[in-house]
């Protein structure tokens, strides 16, 4: 079989093990879901409010899908010797990878389409203002958070340490990013931060793509941007295989 | 294989190894925890770089990883987790894809033993059966020469013998067979050369029957007046011989009378204990 084939293949077989394990769909999918509701229903009533509230968890669902799931999973992998088995088989490197990569991609996008039919369905927040833009920002999101959940999984030294380690990255990015609440309400410092990580500029973009406003994108693609290639040349770099 | 060596840092834990295993045979690396089995296996594998030596498996270097060599081996790490949601059939299916020649799934499982676990998923096998789906992955793309890295540790009795049955098999198919072992009575059964390895140094070879040094040596014995006596040498024919012409010169018969080859087992204790001792 040709590399593209084997990364089908494979593609396949890990959409099969993602809905054969209940954890992990639950996090990808409905916890994301149930912070939405749970938020919007008990704080976010107004339409403003929302419109904050829905390109967060949009983005915040990328962030879970990629970066957190692929950083989780692959230290898995390694740890149990996944991983050196795969590479003891003429499966190349790459279609493996792109399998992976792949299923978690189609997670994202399915997350951002879930959360966003939610808001309009159940708090009448209306359709995606440009959704061509909202498709371009979520394969660009995919892209950096996959790429840096591929390189911060070599950071972490074992299974055990891997919830640890990807939720001490995880909760306090959503949190200074503008996930729940918009995030220029925060301290400065705060904000700072924020400005330099990716996530806010991620949900900058899907807020411009899905409410619109007429805000500036091209910050947002320039940060996050930038976050991608880094992080794939962290994790090219550094990918250990056991 | 020619002198091959690895270091870690200061740490040389192979050698200066040498060896060669014909095509077609079952070559046996016999040797306690930490003399530098793995490590080669390893090399030998495409897993690690060595640091000196040259290596060439079937006719390629397998530091090139190159895809065409890893089509024709087969791989059982020592040890190796696996998805534990997928079921044995969809895991040996998915490995088979990988490989340009495949041998059939259905008979792959059957080869190694596991046909009524087939549909069971792997998080539910016993740790002999999950071992038999390592040699089931490693077997499906039909390779010509097996790595196995202590394929039966932590086997059940009855699962090793399944095990040594599914190398015997690899042999009748003609398959090249490299298998490290801690355990004697394995290299004996299953290989047609041994090297007992010590310390990154390979201290003995040959066939596991042929396998003596000069210091472990037959064992003649008999029961004399009631209690046995034992004589040890090299050359048992003569002593033999010198031993019956005297007892029948005595007209006395030698009762229980037995000679004994030393084991492989003697012989492994008795080379391991020197590389201590030095």
């Amino acid at each position: 079989m040709s590399t593209m084939a084997l990364a089908w293949e494979q593609f396949r077989f890990e959409r099969k093990l993602f809905w054969r394990n209940p954890s992990a769909a639950f996090f990808n999918f409905l916890l994301p879901i149930l912070l939405l509701v749970l938020i919007a229903t008990a704080f976010a009533s107004e339409a403003d409010e929302l419109e904050v509230l829905i390109p967060g968890v949009a983005g915040m669902g990328v962030l879970a899908t990629t970066f957190t799931a692929l950083a989780f999973n692959l230290t898995i992998l390694r740890d149990e010797g996944v991983l050196k088995r795969i590479r003891g088989t003429p499966i190349p490197a790459g279609a493996y990878l792109a399998g992976i990569i792949g299923s978690a991609t189609l997670n994202a996008c399915l997350q951002v389409a879930l959360v966003v039919v939610i808001g309009n369905l159940i708090y009448g927040v209306d359709w995606p203002h440009d959704p061509l833009l909202l498709a371009g920002f979520t394969l660009l999101g995919v892209v950096c958070f996959a790429s840096l959940g591929v390189a911060f999984a070599q950071a972490i030294p074992n299974e055990d340490a891997a919830p640890a380690y990807t939720n001490a990255i995880f909760l306090p990015l959503i949190f200074i990013s503008g996930v729940f609440y918009s995030a220029d309400d925060l301290p400065e410092a705060l904000k700072a931060i924020a400005e330099a990580l990716p996530l806010k500029h991620l949900i900058d973009g899907l807020s411009e793509a899905i409410v619109g406003g007429g805000g500036d994108t091209a910050t947002a693609v320039l940060v996050v941007a930038a976050w991608a290639a880094a992080g794939l040349f962290l994790a090219v770099r550094f990918f250990r295989w056991e | 294989m020619r002198d091959l060596r690895k270091a870690y840092g200061p740490v040389e834990a192979v050698r200066g190894l040498s060896f060669e295993v014909d095509r077609g045979e079952v070559y046996g690396l016999l040797g306690p925890n930490g003399a530098g089995k793995t490590t080669t296996v390893e090399i030998l594998e495409g897993y690690r770089a060595r640091s000196a030596g040259e290596v060439r498996v079937l006719g390629h270097d397998p530091a090139e990883r190159d895809r065409e060599l890893q089509q024709r081996v087969g791989i059982v790490l020592q040890s190796c987790g696996f998805y534990p949601r997928v079921t044995v059939r969809e895991a040996v299916e998915h490995f088979s894809k990988a490989y340009e020649r495949p041998r059939d799934p259905g008979e792959t499982i059957q080869l190694v033993g596991l046909d009524e676990k087939a549909d069971s998923r792997a998080k539910d096998l016993s740790g002999g059966q999950r071992r038999r789906l390592d040699l089931a992955l490693a077997l499906v793309g039909d390779p010509e020469l097996v790595f196995l890295d202590e394929p039966t540790t932590g086997f059940d009795p009855a699962a090793r013998r399944t095990a040594w049955g599914v190398v015997r098999t690899l042999k009748e198919l003609g398959k090249t067979v490299l298998l490290t072992t801690h355990y004697l009575d394995e290299a004996q059964e299953l290989a047609d050369r041994v090297a007992i390895v010590k310390e990154g140094r390979i201290v003995a070879e040959g066939p596991p029957d042929q396998l003596g040094p000069g210091s472990s040596r037959y064992r003649v014995s008999y029961v004399s007046e009631g209690s046995r006596v034992e004589h040890q040498t090299d050359d048992p024919t003569e002593l033999l011989h010198r031993l019956t012409r005297d007892a029948i010169a005595r007209g006395e018969r030698l009762d229980g009378l037995e000679v004994t080859r030393p084991t492989l087992e003697e012989i492994y204790l008795e080379l391991t204990a020197e590389a201590d001792s030095t």
